[in-house]
């Protein structure tokens, strides 16, 4: 007889084989973390059912198992060579498998050369995130994958890994888009995980496997694979069971399961894990806590016929819906806050029915819509203002506490600082992608464990010791989670690690700071999230501080909304819906893509009962008012059509075809090289501006994950030349870029660097099409000439030096006169800007941050609020070399620092940093930038960009940073007039 | 806005003690000896735990790289010990002035020092490439003889301590063996004894020879080589303890020695003369430099060699190494050097590589991770697993990840 055990990140399973390999009992259970109970509960069943006192060949597998293994001293399998194990046995002529757990992805390749592939640490938690997405929808696995199978269409979502994938898919749930459509969509993100992470340049095909949970239950995963791998796989029965199969089928010791259980039973329950100081050392200390905090309270009034004009203000936040009503004084008459659903309308729709029949002689004065739904609120409901969250919660927060200096936000899905000087917001901390969701992350994990988020986090208070779960991202926090769990860490110690990394996720990633000093001495704390005693009990500790957190915490958005409208005062009546008109509410989504231009936008529109219509999803204007675009003081633009200007689709016959991908530094460098190249008589055939298209095609040969999202499309751009069938595709290694004098050195980073060496050792595409990438520096045209001509002639013997020689002078004046250009226009859009009263943002970033795919229209988003758009490169020039604190060594950079300082120099400018994810060098610029900026009393915006093509993040950070800007403005006027 | 510490003057040599960060276990013990001899009082820092981890995430951009974090952390952590006479404790980082972050480490580090509020305590740079003027090692010739010495008998013993400890017969010989040479060799230094590399090629012999009499049993035990980013590499807290996990699990493992990547790095000197042009005079000097060097290195081969060891071949030999998958002129990080150890240890019979890096290294997309697929075409028998480190990843996804390269070398 042969038993196998597989203890997964989830689920633990089971199988007992007879002595003919016939599976006598099989048993998939999900652990909700308990692992050494459910594993005990297991073996005994296994006991009672078939193995008595028999000897029983044994063995663990499974992520989770590998404790447990060595507690009961059993062998251990490694999960994948288990799966390999059961395939060789079952499936032998199987070419490749594909599994999917709840924490890893593997693909394990079998025919022609055996290879074994796990995730890396940053794209774990496929099933996880199956799971968290259908707890965000409202529904089971298998209702979401029925849904999956009806729909029309997928989203772009990014496929990073989970947390980015959710920043996508909240904004589609929040516009309205269909359920079916963004089922779909996130098991299509699944797939492009997996393959972008894991085939590496490797071809999937021939007979393939499907295993494991979520391939197992999910038919719409299953054919998504199929469709994107052109394959048709088979998911074989028992596809849950290869794991515990392969460890049955490798056990070679004997044992009796009486004497495990005797093993477990015996255990230490040591605490191997890394833990921290509790929460509360005693009951006392608690209760003193948290009658403090009861203090902290907004003033009521009841809501009567006597009450007069409210104001109301509604917070359409990621997940929640906030609301709340003020009387003329700013007191709290009513208060709701509840989770949207997912339609967020009707949530509203029926708090108001609820409101006009409780309160017939309400008389609503102003109705001020914020959050993410802001805009849709205010057009469904015909709302009298729209501001943006930051403004919102500043405007509560004062209110409650008028000398506040500093506010932490903490929701579910975003994170807002605020430092305030002078009654002003003075600068703005805002969470980038990876520290998303973390508010909601608490509350999943709660449900997943079948609890609720209450319990939960009460549960934390006063474990002993809570588990250091690190603070990344909540990728990061659900695989720690497991180690903790193996380690034995029981549930309420996870608890109060959970609380305490999303404190520190706050505190050490999105504020930076290390000193109670920096944040200031009257700290109000608010967001959904800080309801959790535990988080609140964890700032405190952290920063040694006692901090406020008004008993509103969860709506100081809707209060401050409100507190807007109420400080705004309509001369006529609002024109929110009456009791009437809300009856008659209702409203449509149509998901259609807008032909208006290139971009192709993903649009929704929702069409409300009066005719009107709200479109969202959209890049620029046209769809809403039909007008084009205006790019004339857009400076990415500009670069754009310059570079256009050196393009080309297709191939000439009669020339020899030299294919230059449009990629990282070739942004910057396409002037030179195509002017070099084409001087020589060469056709230059290029990649064109990138797309997810373009990105997908390539995405099978990406051998690191963690690589920049610019660095990975190159793939793409790759394999688009190939397509085009150029002769020769030149993309030279360049370790050093040009040397302006700004720095120590002049390096270009790493990856920028050397990447044409990762093309050509991973694209299968090179294989028949030379890739010429010598490395070369453009540094010293002397030295240049001189090696690039024997360069040049390696390849093509029948050029002539003379020629080379001119050609090079050609590419030299080309590059000059192209900078020149855009030294001009940036004057002239600085200049245009000042006539036209705007104000001017430098969108820093690199060369190729130019392209669309890349900024995801960002710059296009500042020109739709009003102000100008230069770049980084085109004003540079005009600073000289300064001291910097941290080594100045790479000339982006150094454009970047000089950038930054020429802004402090002109009032009518500020800075925004573009910070594409994975660029190890933007941790050491993103806070030199900012000092510099602060030195001159700017504000800092940093955008962290992806592959996650939601703006909405990006939209708030540059509205709160304008909004901050003219509230500093007003204040200044103020300062004049009083003086 | 520049933050600055005091500089490191002449006269701290003899008031201050230095702080290290230790890396490389056996080899830093050695160089702790020559700093010391040089009248010098240093100490490498030993602590470790979650404390330093904790404080680097405090004081230092928290995307920034791994060791980076932990060096900077594990230097609050002794500063907050009260262990150390705060006026008269410098901090020693190296810099390597090359186009990677780590140049940064060390602006990083005066930066949380100030915030973290020691801003008085000067920091030693040890580099080569003429930066922070005002605050350097001083670098006599005698000094960076004794440096030499011990990174090359470091590199020695740490080779055949690993070569022998998994087939011991008597546990703990090889350790006991391995702490007796140390300090043996430490002595040398201190005497300015055997540090010519005349008499290096005697003692390299006379060590071989010794460690080969420690008796060994035959067993098989799976090859693996370890090689990565060089602090995550060398560093057990850097690396979650990684050679002593393997040797537990039954494996003998091959760490390339430390005097690899200072002889990389001035073979960079040479391959950027040759690519770019430049100074003719300092690539010759580069050029010469290595050659001596790398008779140091092959003497020491030879004598691994003689007593049946295993040894890599020279390091011209190895620069060798990457051709057809990675130019030597990637020379960011570890670079080449990276590419090159893997084809070294896979000729070598080591096929298991771990390949450990700082999450997110940016090198190592290119010369680890972006040459594996290469490295499998040219050696199909190559096992190769990257395995990144990081304050929040996790123990147990590393060693579920090793297991499974361990479960593969074993089948084949």
């Amino acid at each position: 007889m042969r038993a196998g055990l597989d203890i997964g990140s989830t689920t633990i399973k089971c199988v007992i084989l007879d002595d003919h390999d016939n599976i006598l009992f099989q048993k998939y259970e999900r652990h909700y973390s308990h692992i050494v109970e459910k594993t005990e509960e297991m073996i005994r069943k296994m006991i009672v059912s078939f193995c008595g006192d028999r000897q029983v060949y044994f063995a663990i597998s499974g992520s989770a198992g590998m404790g447990i293994a060595s507690m009961c001293e059993i062998p251990f399998v490694q999960e994948v060579y288990a799966d390999r194990v059961a395939a060789n046995r079952l499936n032998p002529d199987t070419d490749c498998i594909i599994e999917l757990g709840g924490e890893d992805a593997k693909i394990l390749f079998l025919s022609n050369g055996m290879e074994v592939r796990m995730n890396g640490s940053c794209a774990g938690g496929t099933g996880a995130f199956i799971d968290q997405m259908s707890t965000l929808l409202k529904m089971d696995a298998s209702e979401l994958d029925k849904r999956a199978l009806q729909a029309n269409r997928t989203y772009t979502i990014a496929s990073r890994c989970g947390v980015f994938a959710k920043s996508d898919i909240q904004p589609l749930i929040n516009q309205g888009a269909s359920t079916s459509d963004i089922a779909a969509s996130i098991y299509q993100a699944v797939v492009n995980q997996t393959i972008a992470g894991l085939a590496q340049g490797r071809s999937i095909q021939g007979n393939i496997l499907y295993l494991g949970g979520p391939l197992t239950f999910s038919q719409c995963l299953r054919k998504s694979f199929d469709k994107t791998l052109h394959v048709t796989g088979i998911c074989p029965e028992n596809s849950l069971y290869y794991v515990a199969l392969g460890a049955a089928y490798y056990a070679d010791q004997t044992c009796s399961m009486k004497d495990i259980l005797s093993r477990m039973n015996n255990r230490n329950t040591g605490n191997g894990y890394a833990f921290l100081d509790p929460l509360f050392n005693n009951r006392d200390e608690y209760w003193k806590f948290h009658l403090r905090h009861a203090k902290a309270r907004v003033p009521r009034v009841p809501f009567t016929d006597e009450t007069g004009k409210v104001h109301i203000g509604i917070d359409s936040g990621s997940t929640t819906i906030k609301m709340a009503v003020i009387d003329e004084n700013g007191s709290l008459l009513f208060t709701d806050y509840r989770p949207n659903d997912g339609k967020p309308l009707d949530i509203v729709r029926k708090t108001f029915l609820k409101l006009y029949e409780d309160h017939p002689h309400m008389q609503i004065a102003t109705v001020t819509t914020t959050g993410y739904g802001e805009e849709l609120m205010k057009n469904a409901f015909h709302g009298d203002y729209g501001i943006v969250e930051t403004e919102a919660h500043f405007l509560a927060a004062k209110h409650f506490l008028p000398d506040v200096d500093f506010i932490i936000d903490i929701g579910g899905q975003d994170m807002k600082c605020f430092k305030i000087e002078d009654g002003a917001i003075s600068d703005i901390f805002l969470n980038e992608a990876c520290s998303s969701g973390c508010g909601s992350f608490l509350q999943t994990f709660a449900e997943a464990l079948g609890s609720n988020v209450e319990d939960f986090a009460m549960q934390g208070l006063f474990a002993k010791q809570p588990v250091d779960l690190g603070s990344r991202c909540t990728v990061f926090m659900n695989s720690s989670v497991k180690q903790a769990q193996k380690d034995g860490a029981t549930v309420d110690c996870i608890s109060a690690g959970l609380s305490i990394s999303i404190v520190k996720n706050a505190l050490y990633k999105v504020i930076r700071t290390n000193s109670v000093e920096s944040l200031g001495k009257n700290i109000v704390v608010q967001g959904g999230t800080f309801y959790n005693e535990a988080v609140l009990r964890a700032f405190e500790k952290e920063m040694g501080i006692h901090v406020i957190r008004p008993d509103i915490a969860g709506l100081m958005g809707a209060y401050g909304a409100a507190l807007y409208g109420r400080e705004h005062p309509l001369s006529q009546n609002s024109t929110f819906l009456s009791k009437e008109e809300m009856e008659n509410f209702s409203h449509q989504v149509q998901n259609i893509q807008c032909k208006g231009c290139g971009n192709h936008c993903q649009l929704t529109i929702n069409l409300f009962a009066d005719g009107k219509r709200f479109i969202s999803g959209n890049r620029c204007e046209k769809p809403v008012t039909g007008k084009a675009k205006d790019n004339t003081l857009n400076l990415y633009a500009y670069k754009r059509g310059l570079l256009e200007k050196y393009m080309n689709d297709s191939c000439a016959e009669d020339r020899v075809n030299i294919g230059i991908p449009l990629c990282l530094n070739m942004y910057e460098l396409l002037p030179f090289w195509q002017t070099l190249f084409s001087s020589l008589g060469f056709h230059v055939v290029t990649s064109p501006f990138s797309s997810r298209k373009l990105y997908q095609k390539g995405q099978g040969t990406i051998p690191s994950d963690t690589a920049c999202f610019p660095a990975k499309l190159s793939h793409g751009h790759i394999h688009d030349l190939y397509e085009k069938k150029v002769d020769y595709i030149f993309y030279p290694c360049m370790t050093y870029n040009v040397d302006e004098g700004k720095g120590e050195n002049h390096y270009n980073c790493p990856v920028v660097a050397y990447y044409p060496e990762v093309l050509a050792d991973n694209c299968e595409e090179l294989s028949s099409l030379p890739l010429i990438y010598d490395y070369v520096s453009i540094d010293d045209p002397k030295v240049f000439t001189k090696k690039f001509t024997a360069i040049l002639l390696k390849y093509f013997p029948y050029l002539k030096k003379k020629e080379i020689q001119s050609s090079i002078e050609n590419a030299y004046a080309q590059y000059a006169s192209h900078m020149q250009k855009i030294r001009e226009r940036a004057a002239w859009i600085i200049d245009e800007s000042r006539k036209q009263n705007k104000h001017t943002i430098i969108l820093a970033g690199r060369p190729y941050h130019i392209d669309p795919e890349i900024n995801h229209g960002i710059d296009e988003l500042i020109i739709r609020q009003g102000a100008s758009v230069i770049t980084e490169d085109s004003i540079s020039h005009t600073v000289g070399k300064f001291n910097t604190s941290v080594l100045n060594q790479w000339t982006y950079h150094s454009r970047l620092y000089a950038a930054a300082k020429y802004c402090t120099l002109h009032e009518d400018t500020d800075l925004v940093q573009l910070v594409s994810f994975g660029c190890g060098l933007d941790a050491i610029t993103t806070d030199e930038t900012r000092e510099i900026l602060q030195e001159g009393n700017k504000l800092y915006t940093q955008l962290k960009i992806d592959e996650i093509t939601n703006t909405g993040a990006a939209n708030i950070r540059l509205r709160s940073l304008f909004a901050a800007l003219a509230a500093k403005k007003e204040e200044m006027n103020h300062g004049v007039s009083d003086a | 806005m520049e933050y600055l510490t005091p500089n490191f003057t002449k006269e701290m040599l003899k008031t201050h003690t230095i702080l290290i960060p230790d890396m490389a276990p056996i080899q830093f013990s050695l160089l702790k000896a020559a700093m010391e001899s040089e009248g010098y009082h240093v100490e490498l820092l030993h602590n470790a735990g979650n404390e330093a981890a904790k404080l680097g995430l405090k004081y230092v951009h928290n995307d920034t790289c791994y060791p980076a974090l932990l060096i900077i952390g594990q230097f609050l952590d002794a500063l907050q010990s009260g262990k150390y006479d705060l006026d008269r404790t410098a901090l020693l980082i190296t810099q390597t002035g090359g186009g990677c972050r780590a140049s940064n480490y060390i602006k990083l580090l005066r930066k949380a020092l100030v915030k973290a509020g020691y801003g008085n305590i000067p920091v030693v740079s040890l580099n080569t490439s003429h930066l922070e003027a005002g605050s350097s090692m001083p670098l006599s010739m005698r000094f960076i003889k004794k440096v030499i010495a011990a990174i090359e008998y470091g590199d020695e013993i740490c080779s055949l301590r690993n070569q022998i400890k998994p087939y011991e017969v008597n546990t703990g010989e090889t350790e006991q063996k391995t702490t007796e040479w140390i300090e043996t060799i430490s002595s040398w230094i201190h005497a300015k004894k055997n540090i010519n590399p005349l008499m290096m090629k005697k003692k390299f012999l006379e060590i071989a020879g010794d460690f080969a009499k420690i008796p060994k049993q035959k067993k098989d035990c799976t090859k693996v080589g370890i090689v990565g980013e060089i602090y995550v590499k060398f560093s057990p807290l850097g690396n979650n303890h990684l050679l002593e996990f393997l040797e537990q699990e039954g494996c003998e493992v091959n760490l390339p020695g430390l005097m690899g990547f200072i002889e990389y790095c001035i073979a960079n000197y040479g391959i950027d003369f040759h690519l770019y042009g430049g100074n003719s005079f300092v690539a010759k000097g580069a050029d010469l430099l290595l050659g001596w060097l790398d008779n140091i290195g092959k003497a020491m081969n030879k004598a691994m060699n003689t007593f049946g060891f295993y040894a890599p071949g020279s390091f011209h030999d190895l620069m060798q190494k990457p051709d057809g998958i990675l130019h030597l002129g990637a020379k960011m990080g570890e670079g080449w050097l990276l590419t090159a150890e893997m084809v070294e240890l896979i000729e070598g019979g080591y096929t298991n590589i771990v390949c450990a890096q700082p999450f997110g290294c940016l090198p190592n997309h290119i010369a680890g991770k972006g040459v594996i697929k290469k490295i499998r075409e040219k050696f199909p028998d190559a096992n190769i697993t990257p395995i990144d480190y990081d304050p929040s990843a996790t123990k147990v996804n590393q060693e579920n990840r090793i297991k499974l390269m361990l479960a593969i070398a074993d089948e084949t």
